[in-house]
């Protein structure tokens, strides 16, 4: 493998890591979405080059899935959900932004300190790989408990999934990775179709279905 | 019906009919009649199943059939086939009532045969990767039917159980990648890298340090589904909000699912002597939740979350068991597991009638329940009993094993456990006594109940703690010997 090769799948995946950190600190869900999209441009691109070094073709399946897909048809929707459903668009947070941002620089670390000791015996390139995976993966979980709106847990979530997805298509040869990667967008499709139905239902049913029960006795 | 090659198949079986069921519910024109139909296919599965047992198929790279899952899917076929008759008459009342829609009920009946599919995939995977898929795919199904009600906290337990079991099934993923990074050198690189039987005649040369990372996440993402004490948070919810045929098959069947995934990690590895143990590891987890979940039992109102800490409770035992190891150990985890799925489910079905009978859920409001329906409050009591671990019941035996062998090798370990008991069976019985006995309270409207199910559960406890038949004491033998 020449130096180039690992040096641009190396930024690449830096780079996610970068924008995971770069979500934890936004306080608009509209804000949050683009730099989502741009998450998942990102994942693309480093999915598109480890296709092209492994000389994996069936990775540009994941590539094209995270570009058409996560890039742009889930954060389109999500803001026409978010306009439809009139859902309030800041985001509130659990902790302030600056111990957020504190636990995110450790979670990061974490995962170098423990990946990169046990994987000292893997190819270099896989190794770095995955600490960049699980910092993304950290940095999800951090994301989904640090934040009250279901919007933005989900675009945790989905940035959880695309450390995952760099995961598997940086661990070479691994069989599956097109299939796992298109069971997690199913996933996520019903995630967002969860929201939409949760979000219709508090809006517009919630108080006629509730007092139906309780008319009938059948709730507490 | 499958065939294979002009000869029957069980393990096509086990997968095709529950497929080919789903798809048939959710287009047959008469919704009453995919009540019947869910009945037929969960009894052909058990036919198949039970073949199963016999036949032993060779592994494939994607399917795998050994006396331990062999034993699990039996057991999975058996509960749902009884729960199958329960549902059509739990499922009968709810349409009467008007709580459910025709359409939701063809989409019940299609996702209840889709889960039982997703269930024995899980169960048959030879592939870890097939495996992890399996288990999403019947935490969706799940999903949806804990959310069938579409009121305010239905959908609320459907969306934490939906946001947390995600979660959980990401760590899984990430530790099944780092499985295979662990395989990759050793093995080579591709599919065989995650067939499950290759990895564990090759695990002792595997880089300890991978594996243990791997199994650390693995216990995270799939103990978060058995429900393992601080990543509980869903069960309960779930287990409340959901129809209660779908609370049955999650206790008895799904916990189990997902401790099977663990106990196939686990015994890859025990073939690397150099990884750490994960015994400690799981009988930590167990303890914490036994002890955790036996408190939670006192300050219960609602019937099916208080069963709901009780089924945290003894998956906490039954993992607990399997991280002690050695042979009597993972006999008494085995014998427990299958008798916590028989007895649990037949409360659920005792308590699901009742729930209808008195149109709450909660327990101040059911009272007396021995004096106006005494066949259902006697079943609901004798559920308890078994479930409390009394003799002569089964799960006082399973107990009684798990108690004894750790008093043999952790006895300080065993004073917590049989502290965490006892705290659990004093909180039982105080909420049983409330609700079995004393003044009768809420409708006393007749039930239309279908016994069968509940009583058939109960009498195979019953049996099994009085004389268990040596034939079954030597299949559990071989398989906890599997365990290792």
């Amino acid at each position: 493998m020449s130096g180039l090769d690992f040096d641009i799948a190396h930024l690449l995946a830096g780079s996610l890591v970068l924008v995971s950190l770069l979500e934890l600190y936004q306080d608009r869900l509209y804000s949050l979405l683009n730099i989502y999209a741009l998450h998942a441009l990102v994942l693309a691109a480093s999915v598109a080059w480890q296709a092209f070094i492994q000389d994996a073709p069936h990775l540009y399946v994941t590539a094209t899935l995270a570009l058409v897909f996560k890039a742009i048809v889930i954060p389109v929707t999500l803001h026409r959900i978010i306009v439809r459903l009139g859902i309030h668009r800041e985001i509130e947070k659990v902790v302030g932004v600056g111990i957020t941002m504190l636990a995110g620089i450790g979670l990061v670390a974490l995962a170098m300190v423990v990946m990169l000791r046990v994987t000292q015996e893997a190819d270099p390139l896989a190794r770095e790989d995955l600490a960049f995976a699980l910092a993304v993966v950290l940095l999800g979980l951090l994301m989904m408990v640090t934040r009250r709106n279901a919007v933005s847990q989900v675009v945790g979530f989905m940035s959880l999934e695309n450390g995952l997805v760099l995961a598997a298509t940086g661990a070479k040869g691994m069989p599956l990775v097109v299939e796992i990667s298109v069971a997690f967008s199913v996933l996520i499709a019903f995630i967002v179709i969860g929201i939409f139905l949760f979000r219709i239902r508090e809006r517009f049913d919630t108080v006629d279905v509730q007092a139906l029960d309780r008319f009938r006795g059948e709730r507490r | 019906m499958t065939f294979d090659g002009g000869t029957f198949s069980p393990l096509a079986g086990v997968l095709a009919v529950p497929a080919v069921a789903a798809a048939l519910s959710a287009v047959l024109p008469d919704y009453r009649a995919t009540a019947r139909l869910n009945v037929l296919a969960t009894a052909l599965t058990l036919i198949c199943a039970v073949a199963l047992l016999f036949a032993k198929p060779q592994p494939g790279s994607y399917l795998l059939v050994d006396d331990l899952n062999g034993t699990f899917i039996a057991l999975t076929a058996f509960v749902a086939f009884t729960t199958s008759i329960f549902s059509a008459s739990y499922i009968g009342h709810e349409l009467d009532i008007g709580r459910l829609t025709p359409s939701s009920v063809r989409f019940y009946h299609a996702m209840y045969q889709v889960l039982m599919f997703a269930m024995n995939l899980a169960l048959i995977a030879n592939n870890i990767g097939l495996m992890w898929v399996a288990i999403e795919l019947a935490t969706l199904t799940t999903v949806m039917m804990v959310g069938i009600y579409r009121t305010h906290e239905a959908l609320e337990a459907a969306w934490k159980y939906f946001i947390l079991g995600s979660v959980g099934i990401a760590l899984a993923l990430f530790g099944t990648i780092l499985i295979y990074m662990a395989a990759r050198p050793v093995v080579g690189e591709g599919l065989q890298a995650m067939v499950w039987s290759v990895l564990v005649t090759r695990a002792g040369a595997f880089d300890p340090a991978l594996l243990d990372a791997a199994f650390v996440f693995l216990l995270l993402g799939y103990g978060t589904k058995v429900g393992l004490a601080p990543l509980h948070a869903w069960l309960p919810d779930a287990h409340a909000e959901g129809p209660t045929p779908i609370s049955a098959v999650l206790s008895g069947l799904l916990l189990n699912v997902a401790l099977y995934a663990l106990l196939r990690f686990k015994m890859l590895l025990a073939a690397n002597a150099a990884a750490l143990a994960p015994g400690p590891l799981m009988m930590t987890l167990g303890l914490l939740s036994l002890v955790f979940a036996s408190f939670m039992l006192y300050r219960r109102r609602d019937i099916k979350r208080m069963f709901a800490y009780s089924s945290i409770e003894h998956m906490g035992i039954i993992t607990f068991a399997f991280g002690i190891g050695g042979p009597i150990a993972n006999f008494a985890g085995l014998l427990h597991m299958t008798m916590h799925s028989l007895t649990k489910s037949a409360i659920f079905f005792a308590v699901g009638h009742v729930a209808q009978v008195k149109g709450t859920q909660r327990i101040a409001d059911m009272g007396g329940l021995t004096e106006t329906h005494p066949v259902l409050g006697w079943g609901l009591i004798l559920g308890v009993v078994a479930i409390a671990g009394l003799p002569p019941l089964g799960i006082f035996m399973s107990e009684f094993l798990v108690v004894s062998s750790t008093f043999a090798r952790e006895p300080l370990l065993a004073v917590v456990l049989v502290f965490g008991i006892l705290v659990g069976v004093a909180g039982l019985f105080l909420r049983l006594n409330s609700i079995a006995f004393g003044e009768p309270r809420g409708p006393t409207a007749k039930v239309q109940a279908s016994y069968v199910p509940m009583f058939s559960h109960l009498a195979l406890v019953l049996v099994a703690g009085v004389y268990m038949p040596p034939a079954l004491v030597v299949w559990f033998q071989n398989v906890a010997g599997l365990l290792g």
